[in-house]
Formats: structure tokens, C-alpha cells, sequence
């Protein structure tokens, strides 16, 4: 049990310690917020969808999530190589006690960032309803752990950083602007719409989105069971894998 | 039996179809500093790796305080302390927290794991940089803290991969008379690798040479000059390994760890 603490206390020391990383990392959702947010307002409106800030909002706070969790996962690659991983492999402790709390190190780092920009969105304009908040919270932590638990999962399969571009540009990018983050789900083409309800990000948008701006396409419900199921599979899986490593 | 801290059997291992360590059979005894020499790419780090269950082996037995390498791993990582070859302190992390974390890894109780870490710290000489980023350290403090760090849970035995490699004589000759103390006081055993022969000339009590993926041959220092016939320990162990210089198959990580070791660590 300490052994997971002083674990997450890493994560979370090295991250609040390297500022640039922190402050780099809200660039992106940033941009698309405020670009999309206010460029796309007024074609949102005409076609009475209401305000596009207002939907964008819950889509940028899963993006930064989504990226910052899945990098936090993937930075295992480059503890395998630059050795620090080492140390805690040799610990005389199970490897599911390392995998957790690497995963939940990563996940608080990426609900905090969560957290920054829904703050950042709603200094630009973003007025959510406060009442669900909590569960914002909690679909938030459910995102993160998800998706920096994958990102593990593929760290302990890859060899080195080579991967890493391809990870990015073929399921990372791909995970984000397929999860109806940027889009509503409904009248989509029955493609589109297929693969979107395959996406586990769409899960995690539609909650958060339901819960801060009271509109959900599948139900809180089906998306807090839904990441509730993937997370857990994706825990087991990854903690298989991590305890197959050899460097 | 009793006096055997390391027992190997017939260890292999094989990366595809290249086999980096070749049935390999050797032992360490308690409380000695045994010295496992080679040329690079010989399979040092690679058998050292599977002794401290980082690697599973092909095929072979590996005993570490008596206990089996693989399927008695927890046992065998309670035993040892580890100086890798490659740097693995964490770099954002102060000294003390470097501590800190190997000391809750191993569940050392808190009282006990302060007492421990400063006299430590203060063994290795940085007791009064202990709230020092570890990024800001130079390639022989770095060593000195991991060579603390490993001692931390009271190991059985020591491994240290190239433990004063890069290092300038000062620092070398610092590390080595900790390591001479702890064999000496503490009688725990020390098992290291190092490319410096005079150093294996001058304080291990067993060498072990390693080429290719064989032992070459084992013995004290005494043996092996008279086995090959040549005054001091570099001679016998160019005589022994010939004059060639290996051909090393640079995978990534070697790769990774030439271009830092140019950049300084
Ligand atoms: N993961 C790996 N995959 C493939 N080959 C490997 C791997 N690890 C090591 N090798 C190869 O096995 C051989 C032995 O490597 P090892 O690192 O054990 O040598 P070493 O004796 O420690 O050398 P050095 O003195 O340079 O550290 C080398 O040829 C190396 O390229
Ligand atoms: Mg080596």
C-alpha cells in the first residue's frame, strides 16, 4: 500500500516540478477552444444548436485529459530506457502495487489538468451548471485512469520512443477527434456513428458534458457503467503486461 | 552450500538466435568482493540482469541466498542491492527523496529508515546536499548516491555494473574504500563488473573473466597470473580474451547509452 503512494508521490512531484510540461500541455486544448470555440459560434447558432462555446467546453476539458493521461502512461517507455524503472522492477514488490500507482499518479495528474482548463474555459466564457459537479469530477477521474492505464499497457509492449509517433497520429488523435468532443452525436452518418459509439472517449465526453451542460447523448448512466467496464479491463490488461516486462 | 551467496547453473540466454550468455556455471562465495570481468558486449550486464530478476533466463539455475531467481523472485529481491550500469535515479527528485522512495519500497520502517538514510548519506558524503535536485549532481555524486541508495534495505549482496565507470581517480578511489568498509565491517558480499583491471587487481579476492558468452576462467589473482603466466592482471586478461576489439551489435539502448555517457551522464 505504500508502495503505491510513494509511486503516485513521484508522479506527481515530477510533474508539478517541471512547469513547461504543465504549462505546455494547456496550449493545445486552449487554442481549440478559443479558435473553434469562437470560430465555429456562429455556423453552430444558425444551424440552432445553440452556443458552440458552451458544447465545445466539455469536449477541451477531455481532450487535455485524454493527452495529458495517455502521455503520463507512455512516459514508462522512457523510464524503461533511461533506467529509473529499474529500481522499483527490482523492489521486493508486486508489480500490479508499481502499475497502480504509476496509473493513479498519472490519472490525478490528468483530472488536475482537467480541472485547469474547465477553469481556464469558464474565465473565457464557459457558464456550466454547478449542481452535478462532483460527478464532473468523477467522470474526469474515470477518463483519466482509462486512458493512462492504456497508456501503459502500450509502453510495457513497446520497446522504445520509435513507436511513439505512431501511437499519437494512429489512436490518440484519431481516439480524440472521433469521441464527439467537436461534434454532436445525433443525425451523424451511420458510419461516423458507429465508430464513434466504439470510442471509449465518447463515453467520457457525453458524461462530462451531461453533467456540466445537461445534455447527454447516451445517458449518464450507460457512460459511467461503460467507462466503469472498460477502465477495469483495461487495469487487468495492463497489469498483465506491465508484469511481463524484462529490460 | 551454507557459504555460497550466488550459485549458478548452466545459465543461458538467448535474444532470438544470438546467445549473449552460454551456459554459464559459477558461484560466489559469502562476504567476498568477486570481480566478473570481460570485454564489452561479453554478457555481463546481461547475466547480472538475470540474477537480479530483470531478465528471465533461457535455460539454467540461479541461486541467490538461497534462493531461485525464478520462481522465488520476491525472496531474491529482498537479498540484493543494485548499482546499474546505467544511471536510475530519478533526476527531479531531491537526494533524500531518491532515499525516501527505495526506503518505502522496501518497507523500512519510518524511524529506522531516517536513522539509516543519514548515516548513509553522510557514509557516501552528501549528507549536506540532501535537499539538492538530483539533476544538478555530477556523474560521481550520482554514483555515490546510488551506491547509499542500494545499501539502504541492508542487502545480502551488492551488485555493482561498472560502478566508477566515467569516474575521475578521486571519486574511484573514494567509492572503493566505502566498498572495501562495507566488505570489511559489514561482510557483505560484492559482486562488480569494471573495464578498470587494476582496480579487480587490487581489491577483489575472486575474479571471474567472461568472453562471448563463456567464462573464461575464475580463480584468485594468484591463479590466474599463474595460470597464464603474466605479471599483472591486464596482460592475463589479454592473453586470456585476445586483441580484438568487439563487434558490438548496438541495439537502441546501447546506442542510447554511448550518446549519453558522451554528453556527460
Ligand atoms: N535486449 C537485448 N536484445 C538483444 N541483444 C542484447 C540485448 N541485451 C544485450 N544484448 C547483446 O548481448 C551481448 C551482451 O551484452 P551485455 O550488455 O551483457 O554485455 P556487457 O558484458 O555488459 O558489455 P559492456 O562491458 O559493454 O557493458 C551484447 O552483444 C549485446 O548487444
Ligand atoms: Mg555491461
Amino acid at each position: 500500500m505504500n508502495a503505491i503512494y510513494i509511486l503516485w508521490l513521484r508522479e506527481l512531484k515530477r510533474y508539478f516540478r517541471s512547469r513547461s510540461r504543465m504549462i505546455g500541455s494547456l496550449g493545445q486544448p486552449l487554442l481549440f477552444l478559443l479558435a473553434l470555440g469562437f470560430g465555429l459560434g456562429p455556423i453552430f447558432q444558425k444551424a440552432g444548436q445553440g452556443s458552440y462555446f458552451q458544447f465545445l467546453g466539455p469536449g477541451v476539458i477531455c481532450m487535455s485529459i485524454l493527452f495529458t493521461a495517455i502521455f503520463s502512461g507512455i512516459q514508462v517507455i522512457w523510464d524503461k530506457q533511461f533506467g529509473f524503472l529499474k529500481e522499483t522492477l527490482v523492489a521486493p514488490i508486486p508489480r500490479l502495487h508499481i502499475m497502480l500507482g504509476k496509473t493513479l499518479g498519472g490519472a490525478t495528474i490528468a483530472t488536475f489538468q482537467g480541472i485547469v482548463v474547465f477553469f481556464l474555459a469558464v474565465l473565457f466564457g464557459f457558464r456550466p451548471e454547478l449542481t452535478l459537479l462532483p460527478l464532473t469530477v468523477l467522470y474526469m477521474l474515470l477518463v483519466a485512469v482509462f486512458f493512462t492505464g492504456l497508456g501503459i499497457t502500450i509502453a510495457s509492449l513497446l520497446e522504445d520512443i520509435n513507436g511513439f509517433q505512431i501511437i499519437m497520429n494512429f489512436l490518440v488523435q484519431p481516439l480524440f477527434f472521433l469521441s464527439g468532443a467537436l461534434f454532436p452525436l445525433n443525425n451523424l452518418p451511420k458510419a461516423i456513428s458507429i465508430v464513434t459509439s466504439f470510442d471509449p472517449l465518447t463515453y467520457g465526453v457525453d458524461g462530462i458534458r451531461g453533467t456540466l451542460i445537461g445534455v447527454s447523448h447516451f445517458g449518464l448512466m450507460l457512460d459511467f457503467i461503460t467507462l466503469v467496464v472498460l477502465t477495469l479491463c483495461v487495469l487487468t490488461i495492463g497489469a498483465y503486461f506491465f508484469s511481463k516486462i524484462q529490460i | 552450500m551454507n557459504d555460497t551467496i550466488v550459485q549458478v547453473t548452466g545459465l543461458t540466454k538467448k535474444f532470438k538466435d544470438f546467445t549473449a550468455v552460454d551456459n554459464i556455471t559459477f558461484s560466489v562465495p559469502k562476504g567476498e568482493i568477486f570481480a566478473f570481468l570481460g570485454p564489452n558486449g561479453a554478457g555481463k550486464t546481461t547475466t547480472i540482469k538475470m540474477l537480479t530478476t530483470l531478465l528471465l533466463p533461457t535455460s539454467g539455475t540461479i541461486l541467490v541466498n538461497g534462493h531461485n531467481a525464478v520462481t522465488d523472485q520476491h525472496d531474491v529481491r529482498k537479498s540484493f542491492g543494485i548499482v546499474f550500469q546505467d544511471p536510475s535515479l530519478e533526476d527531479e527528485l531531491t537526494t533524500y527523496e531518491n532515499m525516501e522512495f527505495h526506503g518505502v519500497l522496501y518497507s523500512i520502517p519510518k524511524e529506522e529508515r531516517k536513522i539509516r538514510i543519514k548515516s548513509l548519506l553522510t557514509f557516501v558524503e552528501l549528507w549536506d546536499r540532501k535537499d539538492s535536485l538530483v539533476k544538478t549532481f555530477s556523474g560521481g555524486m550520482k554514483r555515490r548516491l546510488e551506491i547509499a541508495r542500494g545499501l539502504l534495505h541492508h542487502p545480502k549482496i551488492f551488485f555493482l555494473d561498472e560502478p566508477t565507470q566515467g569516474l575521475d581517480p578521486q571519486t574511484r578511489n573514494h567509492i572503493w574504500s566505502y566498498l572495501k568498509n562495507l566488505s570489511s565491517k559489514e561482510g557483505i558480499t560484492i559482486f562488480f563488473t569494471t573495464h578498470y583491471l587494476e582496480e579487480a587487481q587490487e581489491y577483489a579476492d575472486r575474479i571471474a573473466i567472461m568472453d562471448h558468452g563463456h567464462i573464461v576462467t575464475e580463480g584468485t589473482l594468484k591463479t590466474l597470473l599463474k595460470q597464464t603466466k603474466k605479471a599483472t592482471l591486464e596482460e592475463a586478461f589479454l592473453s586470456l580474451t585476445g586483441n580484438d576489439i568487439r563487434e558490438e551489435s548496438a541495439s537502441g539502448i546501447d546506442a542510447l547509452r554511448r550518446h549519453r555517457q558522451m554528453r556527460g551522464r
